[in-house]
């Protein structure tokens, strides 16, 4: 389960080769991992280390910087309640009560069902909206205390399963570049001159 | 709260609209709109002109930069040392100040023009690969951004031979794992280089000497590239001839707190105030429940707070920064009379203590302090002392005169932006900026709930248990 099955191994390749440098895809495939198996496992990161040409400890001391990564069993669902600013001026902390009422855990618990995941996360960038929340990185906009319990009983009954993937997905629309028309990365020490459309004697591009 | 249900929180209004003409339209994410009104047709009168009339164009057109810093994007451009290649362009979506979701909109409503203004900016400056490094939280952005690359590179507008050119470039999307810092240029370099999110030391090499893969790299914000279909299509002259010579073309402003109508806004650039912003009847419509204001932050979670006395200047970055404060990323939250202000200062002292990279002291250490000490007095349980070790501390990242609001009832005046400070990058000084706005803006709300200083016992050292 934790190394990368075939289909997500040919996305790690295909990631890969889109960096200058393969370490680039570092970010990208701890992703992709996390899309797998829920979490990040060590396993992983091993064989994560292994494709792009570092050690498992960089892997995990790049990932461990990262609030997205989780490293160990998360539920189905990751619900974010915004603590910040223009959320906690308009009643962020009756979301967060309301979502630990509910669910019977504290803000960083998880459910013994492995359902949910609860935490009070920084700014979400939907500051008009407030106060808001986020399933697995999908919007709830200006929510209330009721609105948090009937959203709790919605994902439990699977009534949200077509709008919202289990933790580790984000988009699932994936960047393909068709061999034909990509250019292709290229080593930056292997290339000396300018660019075909810059002529070389007003280089520096009006600079 | 909006004038399109497929775009929550964007008001439209009757202004002019630069990067968000095409929002009216439920499908305007889509190749088949943006083609159908005007789409690409900026990069095809950029491609028909030699680059460095395009550079120049950009120039003239003194479009600044929107991440934050108001820096000109065609001089930026023009940094990259002689003679140096591959240079790179890395577009920073990973949108985090608190109070700002422009980019995001931008992104997920229209993808292509942001995608357009990637190539025109590869185009003018020379730029051979593109990275699109979008904030990780924002799933259907990465989505929406991710359809678009698919049909661009499906009707050649982007990688080999562009129109037909001689012009290639690929742009490749990347994702972020959470980290507000990584906002910053550098350590954004540092991220995708797949590394911990850590700003580099600078000066003497800025990114676009040495940056991605230690290679020339211009860094430009999502609101920065989208304006460019639009200037390369109508010129630069079109594009002076809205807003303020100083502050051209129009901006996104995202108001949001206690108002009536909290929202998104694309303004004309520097000409619109503050009271226009919160009282208009084209925005906010005012203080919700017929509150009183009490006080705003005026440009994101970093930027020094205003008074109801500053309401009156226009949204202009030198305006607003003699008054003592910044436009930053372009986000404005308001506080009604009911807030405690305290409590409100701990919420962005909390969000950036949290998000320290930890790489330089005074800010890994000071800003938790802030958020400790600050807790303690929100908490009823602190004393004199901690207001006066809140500026200590703050002091430690921010040395010297710190910026602050004119207050015609505190007898104050303004101090002008910037700060000095020790550490490489911003988040620091930002723990501290919200704290030493509401000391020295609201001190007497926090006077009130402290106890008095603690007596002091000087305990000698040679004198325990012995006799004296």
């Amino acid at each position: 389960m934790a190394r990368f099955n075939e289909t997500n191994l040919a996305t790690a390749h295909e990631i890969i080769a889109r960096y200058p440098r393969p370490k680039s895809a570092l970010i990208p495939l701890l992703h992709l991992a996390q899309e797998q198996d829920g979490y990040v496992t060590d396993e992983a990161m091993r064989q994560i280390a292994d494709l792009v040409g570092v050690t498992p400890a960089e892997v995990i001391g790049t990932g461990s910087f990262y609030e997205m990564f989780r490293f160990e069993p998360t539920g189905r669902y990751l619900i974010n309640i915004c603590g910040t600013m223009s959320c906690a001026l308009l009643g962020a902390s009756d979301l967060l009560h309301a979502a630990e009422r509910t669910l019977g855990i504290h803000a960083g618990g998880t459910t013994a069902d492995g359902m949910f995941t609860l935490h009070q996360a920084e700014c979400q960038a939907a500051c008009t909206e407030a106060p808001c929340l986020q399933v697995n990185y999908r919007y709830r906009f200006r929510m209330t205390p009721d609105g948090v319990e009937q959203l709790i009983d919605d994902l439990r009954a699977g009534r949200l399963d077509d709008e919202i993937p289990p933790h580790g997905t984000l988009a699932r629309v994936r960047q393909h570049i068709p061999a034909d028309r990509g250019v292709g990365a290229v080593d930056p020490d292997a290339v000396d001159g300018p660019p075909a459309w810059i002529p070389v004697t007003v280089e520096g591009a009006g600079s | 709260m909006s004038d399109y249900a497929w775009a929550p929180g964007f008001v439209a209004g009757d202004r002019p609209r630069i990067v968000t003409s095409r929002f009216e339209h439920e499908d305007s994410y889509t190749l088949a709109r943006y083609e159908a009104t005007g789409g690409y047709a900026g990069l095809r009168a950029a491609l028909a002109r030699p680059a460095a009339d395009v550079h120049e164009e950009v120039r003239a057109s003194t479009l600044l930069g929107r991440g934050g810093a108001g820096f000109p994007a065609g001089v930026k451009w023009g940094l990259t040392p002689q003679g140096v290649f591959p240079r790179y362009l890395v577009v920073n979506g990973d949108e985090s100040e608190p109070g700002t979701y422009k980019d995001r909109l931008l992104m997920e409503r229209d993808p292509h023009q942001l995608i357009e203004g990637c190539l025109i900016a590869c185009y003018a400056a020379g730029l051979s690969r593109c990275f699109l490094y979008i904030r990780g939280e924002m799933a259907l952005a990465q989505e929406r951004v991710a359809t678009a690359l698919n049909e661009a590179y499906a009707a050649g507008y982007i990688g080999k031979n562009i129109l037909g050119s001689e012009f290639s470039v690929d742009i490749v999307l990347h994702w972020g794992a959470g980290a507000y810092v990584v906002g910053e240029e550098t350590a954004l370099i540092e991220s995708l280089e797949g590394n911990r999110g850590m700003p580099r030391l600078k000066p003497p090499y800025f990114p676009a000497a040495i940056g991605l893969y230690g290679k020339p790299t211009i860094v430009n914000n999502v609101e920065t590239l989208s304006n460019l279909p639009w200037i390369a299509h109508h010129g630069a002259a079109a594009y002076t001839s809205i807003g303020t010579e100083s502050s051209p073309g129009t901006r996104m402003v995202a108001v949001s707190g206690h108002v009536r109508r909290p929202g998104v806004y694309e303004i004309v650039n520097g000409t619109t105030t503050f009271r226009d912003l919160i009282y208009g009847d084209e925005f906010c419509q005012g203080i919700r429940d017929g509150n009183e204001l009490k006080a705003f932050v005026p440009g994101g979670g970093s930027a020094p707070w205003f008074l109801p006395d500053q309401l009156d200047l226009p949204f202009e970055g030198r305006l607003v920064g003699a008054a003592g404060s910044m436009l930053g990323s372009g986000a404005i939250m308001v506080m009604d009379s009911t807030t405690d202000i305290p409590s409100a200062a701990l919420t962005l002292t909390k969000f950036y203590a949290h998000e320290s990279c930890g790489k330089c002291v005074p800010c890994r250490e000071g800003g938790t302090w802030l958020m400790r000490i600050l807790e303690r007095v929100v908490e009823g349980q602190g004393t004199q002392d901690d207001l006066d070790l809140l500026l200590e501390v703050g002091g430690s990242i921010c040395p010297g005169s710190m910026p602050h609001a004119a207050s015609s009832e505190l007898g104050l005046e303004a101090t002008p932006f910037p700060y000095r400070m020790t550490t490489i990058c911003f988040v620091g000084p930002s723990a501290y900026v919200p704290v030493h706005s509401a000391l020295t803006l609201f001190r007497s709300e926090f006077e009130s709930r402290v106890a008095p200083s603690r007596s002091k016992t000087r305990i000698p050292v040679t004198a325990i248990g012995g006799e004296r």
